[in-house]
């Protein structure tokens, strides 16, 4: 059984490289139970669409 | 150097770049080779920046991580220290979010961020955002922004940075819990209810 620590780090290796079969499964099944890191997976993927729009933004939407 | 409007961008801010380098280095010549490797680099994938606040950051970043490692060469380790937090305490502020068990503690178990897309409509959400970015410890910062301004793979980094791939996973999972843990103190704590 994965823990919240575990989890976290195979949920950013998951933004980097694809997981195998065992890892998506255990994590699957981690994040079944786990509300606290389900919320952890949202937010990071929020990290990296706020980090495009950072990017993309122009001046005129900035102060 | 001056095809594109960024890559003008980029010398412009020159002149800012020299005087932080020089500040830390105290020495011209190293702060001019720091700043010119430091544009040389930023010029790769500058056409993916929409304007200057994003790119500065991305440039002083890549700078300030320079800076670092000119001044752990001459072993100044206390103007080190005080430039930047050190990637120790970041793990250490992660560990203490879990128990022994490696599960949350209750008061630091992530909760819901209410609807974060908002966030991207608003001023202040960029200002937080800025600023949890420039909290991140320099080469942190560096391999967060190569991996999501820039959109590079991590063996990509990995090659360019020097680092193992397993060390470039710990920077950018470092990078991720950091960066949220920020946004969610400095930005969505207590607006969004728990889920």
């Amino acid at each position: 059984m994965l823990n919240c620590r575990q989890a976290t780090r195979l949920m950013s290796e998951g933004m980097d490289r694809p997981l195998g079969l065992v890892e998506r499964l255990r994590l699957r099944f981690h994040l079944a139970f786990c509300r606290g890191c389900r919320a952890f997976k949202r937010q990071t993927a929020f990290l990296r669409r706020a980090s495009r729009a950072f990017v993309r933004l122009s001046d005129d939407d900035t102060p | 150097m001056t095809d594109t409007p960024q890559a003008e961008l980029i010398s412009g801010f020159r002149p800012q770049m020299l005087k932080f380098a020089r500040l830390q280095l105290q020495d011209d010549a190293a702060a001019e080779d720091v700043v010119q490797e430091a544009m040389e680099s930023a010029l790769r994938g500058v056409d993916r920046f929409g304007g200057r606040s994003a790119l500065k950051t991305w440039l002083f970043t890549i700078v300030r991580h320079k800076v670092i490692d000119a001044l752990r060469e001459r072993g100044r380790s206390v103007q080190v220290s005080t430039l930047e937090r050190d990637e120790a305490d970041m793990d250490e502020a992660f560990e203490a979010l879990f128990r022994d068990n490696g599960h949350w503690s209750p008061a630091s178990r992530p909760r819901a961020w209410g609807d974060p897309e908002e966030a991207l409509e608003q001023r202040q959400f960029w200002q937080v955002f800025e600023t949890c970015l420039e909290l991140l410890p320099a080469r942190t910062a560096r391999v967060f922004m190569m991996r999501e301004f820039l959109g590079l793979e991590t063996d990509e980094i990995c090659t360019t940075l020097q680092l193992s791939i397993s060390n470039c996973n710990v920077i950018l999972h470092r990078a991720r819990a950091g960066l949220r843990q920020c946004l969610n103190t400095g930005w969505f704590a207590g607006e969004g209810a728990p889920c």
